[in-house]
């Protein structure tokens, strides 16, 4: 929504503001503005001249020499000019020596402007330039008015006539203006024409506002003698307003005119095309014209459409039409599409003489949703989508054919067609002024809140306490809506500050929370930068990840409007955003890469999907470079342990995960449970994500740690007696695994065991072919006494008794 | 006797004063004053001395053994210092080599600026609540006051899976849920991934996240809000922050407010940054709707309450400066080992 100054003047003569002043005030009560173009920034000391008298240069040939009078006093400049199209006795716009032009006559314009100086051509003195409507920093496109080549001539239109030489051409030229872009919020429907801004840029400067003065024009005759109207659907099409104009007399629009609709960035076409523009600026109210020769029976039939119907708008395409989009017919076929485009068969052309004026109100919902299925957004649908006002139809169309009567476009028949069975009619709020100032934190009387009110056209009964709602402000509807127009005159500035009191609470972040904040300072603490990766993925990603087709983790949560088939389904595995992530840092040479990612993945409960997935939370680490599955496995240790997990953690080396490598996975277990699982990345894998390096990953589902997590930690005392270690060294085939020996150790070492860890493993040289050993150091302790050594006998002989079982052989 | 005694004394302190190491002195030691050492013969020869005589003579054994002990300590101290400077000469290293840096890993700037946001508001009493990403449609749209076919569905650009489940917008459905538990007063921030159908490019991306604030209590009101997010912004961008709050629209908050903070770059002069407003729109904000806190469950004669929305990927571009929204999702360590 853009909107010149100058227009919004028309309606509040008042207002003498700057365009920042106009920007900050209007912004803060409501109406932002997102910024201002002050059309003549960049052009300075350009007034109205005329040529006296055309010489040639004498030593070019495409330059004249003319003899310029700039002033009304008869004073002349010299100014010499290559333009083609200027004769003796022309009056065009002249910038003076030491003024600005916005730009190059080829349109292309200078940030900040181009300095005019004086100086020689060809060795002749030219004191100035005259100007083409591009070096003036517009288009012929908005001044139609402009020659196709060359400079800007005044007298060829009528209309400047008595332009004064000397006189600002800025100003004659309408430049002499700001534009302002506003960012209308969707429940200011009003404000989507100049008037509903004018009203609040009236109540925002506290100066009175003057709508224009809209009379029912018209001849003796009656519009119903011509026209019949009958709305089939009236749940969308609340209102149908319809007139008649007669003796149809095209010409271009008067210049005020074409210049306002200019500077809103709309082109002027002729007068009948600027006038429906201009009402629709207005009062936010589109109209469309109809040729009265092409609608057949001279009836309008507003009815849904039909089901494969097709249809031609008036840009030539063909449409599908089916019964939720509402058209517009005559007494045969469609004439247009309601509220969106008129049709190819009832446009209007050069030979018009009768025309049947539409404004009519259709619903906003129904006109967004069949501008999608179409495919059509124009600027009229734009606008009804909003849910214009009814009671603006008739309003807007007086305005349209006075426009006419006064413009001399055309005859207006008297009357109108008026469908409207069910009239709007002002809201009644019901208003207390106490509870604004409870709800605000203020202390503002009623009568200043009524003043508000009462410039926003909002009355007030004293004897019901409602405050009366125009119908065009369908915004306000209860008592909130009242607080918000108290707190946005009185100025959500001068509102107080302060801080809520009552009953105090206590700030928290969840158990949930805090576990995972204790998964970033772990990984974090060994190396393991945070990344963050899309929910949505591809299908693909399982193909990538080897999962076979029927996998559980193939039924997923599916997207149906997904942004494209890469972001369709809803991730069920968390590998797919580390396997990228790593790969990005490897193809950009970043060597020992670590990362992890807290983030869910989406378990749907049933397929179709009827009802929420299980969100689950996954810690994912992954890691390239410096580092091994052990160096992997003692971050998950220390992990566990941290968020108080202190009991046994083994690990399955069966996970059966096809995107690990076979013989390096393994399934986390917990008191039985599996929390997760970890392992090398599978060779084929690597290759799908182009990750030249070993790489290695392990997932923790977050939901089992948190309900196994404590913060409970208890004392246990350091041991008084001392520790008794044995060593012992074993051989033993190659698939039995340290979990084996040490299950034996644990099962066996009773009450006295305190520890043991391996501290050799070797095969190779000197051990029999598909052997290995192992050595173990194992510790005891009693809590009461110092052992002897037959206690700690007795003990080993149970473990390599058990060992024993296991086939291994114990070596001296 | 005492002779012999002087004699003794004296040959070892010269001996000493000549020592040149720890190991010599040692063997001074021993030969003096050791088992076999010539100041231990000699007490060894006491029988020898006539008994009333024996207790000066012991004296003077006594005595002499002293004198030598200190001497030795003496010595043996200079000894030492003068091996210790020796050795601590030696080991001077050049302090300007590389540092031997363990290998820490670091948070994403987007949780950095959240654990800011949450310290901000847990100080202020407010709980850290979360609700699903996947939501119904009820808690995304319509509890929040935007019926069917309300033009904010658009707007927001909605990802369906079904006719009524989606991937929330906002982070406003958590706010529904929280208040549908009926326990008041509510004060909680709930931060959290929100998906909308924009393509990828440096200021958009389809998945962000936001974190969403409520309070009800009874009494709260506008200036509330005010104060509440005039603090906000002091804690978060600088004591010397001001705050501007703008009347704007949103289904769910009557009156509603946009609000710009002074631009921590110029300090609200006007630069680049800021476009040259000198202000940064910051959060989105209001009073609660009526029609929210009724279709929850709350009375609105007995309660009232506040929310705002604010984008955290925002809040994280604009305080580390970063140019392109891009970069918080391709995980570059380059990137990450900046925060």
């Amino acid at each position: 929504m853009n909107t010149p100054l100058s227009w919004i003047k028309a309606y509040v003569p008042d207002l003498d503001v700057t365009a920042q002043e106009y920007t900050d005030a209007m912004t803060l009560s409501g109406s932002k503005v997102e910024g201002f173009e002050q059309l003549d920034a960049d052009l300075d000391k350009i007034i109205v001249g005329k040529i006296l008298k055309i010489e040639k240069h004498p030593d070019a040939d495409k330059l004249i020499i003319c003899q310029v009078q700039v002033t009304k006093d008869g004073e002349t400049v010299q100014i010499v000019t290559g333009a083609p199209n200027v004769k003796e006795g022309d009056v065009i716009p002249v910038v003076l020596d030491g003024g600005r032009v916005a730009g190059g006559h080829d349109g292309n314009m200078t940030p900040g402007g181009i300095k005019i100086k004086k100086g020689k051509l060809r060795g002749v003195e030219s004191n100035g330039m005259m100007c083409s409507i591009e070096e003036l920093g517009s288009s012929r496109e908005f001044y139609p008015d402009a020659p196709e080549e060359g400079i800007f001539i005044f007298n060829a239109n009528p209309e400047y006539d008595n332009i004064e030489i000397g006189s600002n051409a800025i100003k004659a030229l309408g430049l002499d203006d700001v534009v302002f872009e506003y960012e209308i919020t969707s429940n200011r429907v009003d404000c989507f024409g100049v008037l509903g801004i004018a009203r609040e840029a009236a109540a925002t400067f506290r100066k009175e506002f003057c709508p224009p003065v809209v009379k029912e024009t018209g001849n003796s005759e009656k519009a119903s003698d011509y026209i019949s109207v009958e709305v089939q659907d009236n749940d969308l099409c609340t209102r149908y307003v319809a007139r008649v104009v007669k003796n149809i007399k095209l010409a271009p629009s008067p210049l005020w005119m074409q210049r306002r609709l200019a500077a809103c960035g709309i082109r002027p076409i002729n007068n009948l095309v600027d006038i429906t523009n201009y009402v629709m600026e207005e009062y936010s109210q589109p109209m469309h014209a109809y040729d009265l020769e092409h609608v057949a029976g001279n009836k309008i039939i507003v009815r849904r459409g039909k089901e494969g119907e097709e249809f031609q708008t008036l840009d030539g395409q063909v449409r599908k039409i089916d019964d939720s989009i509402l058209m517009i017919c005559d007494a045969e076929k469609p004439i247009g599409i309601a509220g969106i485009m008129g049709g190819d068969n009832s446009k209007i052309t050069d030979n018009v003489k009768t025309l049947l004026f539409e404004a009519a109100c259709f619903d906003g919902t129904n006109i967004r949703l069949s501008g999608k299925k179409l495919g059509l957004r124009t600027d009229a649908a734009a606008k009804f989508e909003k849910g214009l006002d009814p009671n603006t139809a008739m309003e807007a169309m007086n305005r349209a054919c006075q426009l006419i009567e006064e413009l001399g476009a055309g005859e207006v028949v008297g009357g109108a067609v008026d469908v409207y069975d069910n009239v709007r009619q002002p809201r009644r709020v019901p208003f207390s002024w106490e509870r604004t100032n409870k709800i605000l934190g203020t202390n503002i009387d009623k009568a200043t809140m009524l003043s508000y009110f009462k410039k926003i056209d909002l009355d007030f009964d004293e004897t019901t306490n409602e405050v009366i709602v125009p119908s065009w402000r369908q915004d306000v509807v209860s008592q909130a809506d009242l607080d918000e127009e108290v707190a946005r005159f009185y100025g959500y500035d001068n509102i107080p500050t302060t801080l809520p009191t009552g009953e105090a609470t206590t700030g928290k972040l969840s158990f949930k929370l805090r576990i995972e904040n204790i998964a970033r300072d772990m990984a974090e603490q060994f190396g393991f930068n945070e990344g963050m990766t899309y929910s949505f993925e591809s299908p693909k990603v399982f193909d990538k990840l080897l999962i076979p087709i029927g996998d559980k983790l193939r039924e997923t949560v599916v997207i149906s409007n997904p942004l494209g088939e890469d972001y369709s389904i809803m991730r069920t595995i968390s590998l797919n955003g580390m396997l990228t992530s790593l790969s990005t840092n490897y193809n950009r040479r970043n060597k020992d890469v670590r990362l992890y990612e807290l983030a869910n993945i989406y378990i749907p409960k049933g397929l179709p999907v009827t009802e929420l997935p299980d969100e689950r939370m996954q810690f994912t680490l992954g890691m390239y470079g410096a580092g091994d599955f052990f160096d992997l496995k003692g971050v998950i240790e220390e992990f566990l342990e941290k968020a108080g997990m202190k009991n046994l953690v083994t690990y399955d080396p069966k996970a059966g995960k096809t995107f690990l490598h076979p013989g390096r996975q393994a399934n986390i277990i917990y008191d039985g449970t599996v929390i997760g699982y970890l392992g090398e990345v599978h060779p084929d894998v690597l290759d799908n994500y182009e990750i030249g390096d070993k790489a290695y990953v392990a997932v923790l589902d977050m939901p089992e740690i948190v309900s196994r997590a404590t913060f409970d930690v208890k004392y246990r005392g350091i041991a008084k007696y001392p520790a008794v270690t044995r060593d012992i060294s074993m051989l033993m085939k190659k698939d039995i695994l340290a979990g084996d020996v040490e299950a034996v150790i644990r099962k066996n070492g009773g009450h006295l065991l305190e520890n043991y860890h391996l501290f050799d493993i070797y095969e190779g040289a000197q051990i029999k072919e598909g052997y290995k050993s192992m050595a173990y150091s194992i510790s005891f302790r009693a809590k009461d006494r110092t052992l002897e050594d037959k206690d700690v006998t007795e003990v080993m002989d149970k473990i390599l008794n058990g060992l024993r079982k296991l086939g291994i052989e114990l070596r001296q | 006797m005492k002779e012999k005694l002087k004699a003794i004394i004296d040959e070892a302190l010269k001996q000493m004063e000549a020592s040149e190491s720890l190991d010599k002195l040692n063997e001074i030691r021993v030969a003096y004053l050791g088992k076999k050492g010539e100041l231990t013969n000699v007490l060894k020869s006491m029988k020898d001395v006539a008994p009333e005589d024996r207790p000066v003579v012991g004296q003077m054994v006594n005595e002499a053994r002293t004198a030598l002990e200190e001497k030795l300590d003496t010595i043996r101290t200079a000894f030492e210092k003068r091996l210790r400077e020796e050795q601590i000469a030696k080991e001077t290293i050049d302090v300007t080599l590389p540092a031997k840096k363990p290998m820490m890993g670091h948070r994403h700037p987007n949780t950095i600026a959240l654990e800011e946001v949450e310290r901000i508001f847990v100080g202020m009493g407010y709980e850290v609540v979360e609700g699903p990403e996947i939501e119904y449609d009820y808690y995304n749209f319509e509890a929040l006051n935007i019926p069917a076919n309300h033009p904010a569905k658009d707007e927001q650009d909605t990802f369906y899976i079904t006719g009524n489940i989606l991937l929330r917008t906002q982070t406003s459905p958590v706010q529904v849920r929280e208040m549908e538990k009926g326990k008041l007063p509510i004060r909680m921030i709930a931060p959290g991934r929100v998906f909308r159908s924009d393509e990828v490019d440096a200021t958009h991306s389809p998945s962000f996240h936001q974190i969403e604030g409520l309070v009800i209590d009874k009494n709260i009101t506008f200036a509330d809000l005010k104060g509440t997010l005039a603090e906000f912004a002091k804690q978060l961008f600088g004591e010397d922050t001001k705050v501007k709050f703008r009347p704007h629209h949103f289904p769910f908050t009557e009156p509603s407010a946009e609000v710009d903070v002074t631009c921590f770059k110029c300090g609200g002069k006007g630069c680049r940054f800021c476009k040259g407003s000198g202000w940064i729109e910051i959060l989105g904000c209001g009073m609660v709707h009526p029609n929210v806190l009724r279709m929850s469950g709350i009375d609105p004669n007995e309660y009232s309450g506040f929310a705002f929305g604010v984008g955290l990927e925002r809040i994280a571009l604009l305080k580390y400066e970063i140019d392109d929204m891009r970069l918080l999702y391709e995980n570059d360590t380059r990137f990450l080992k900046q925060f």
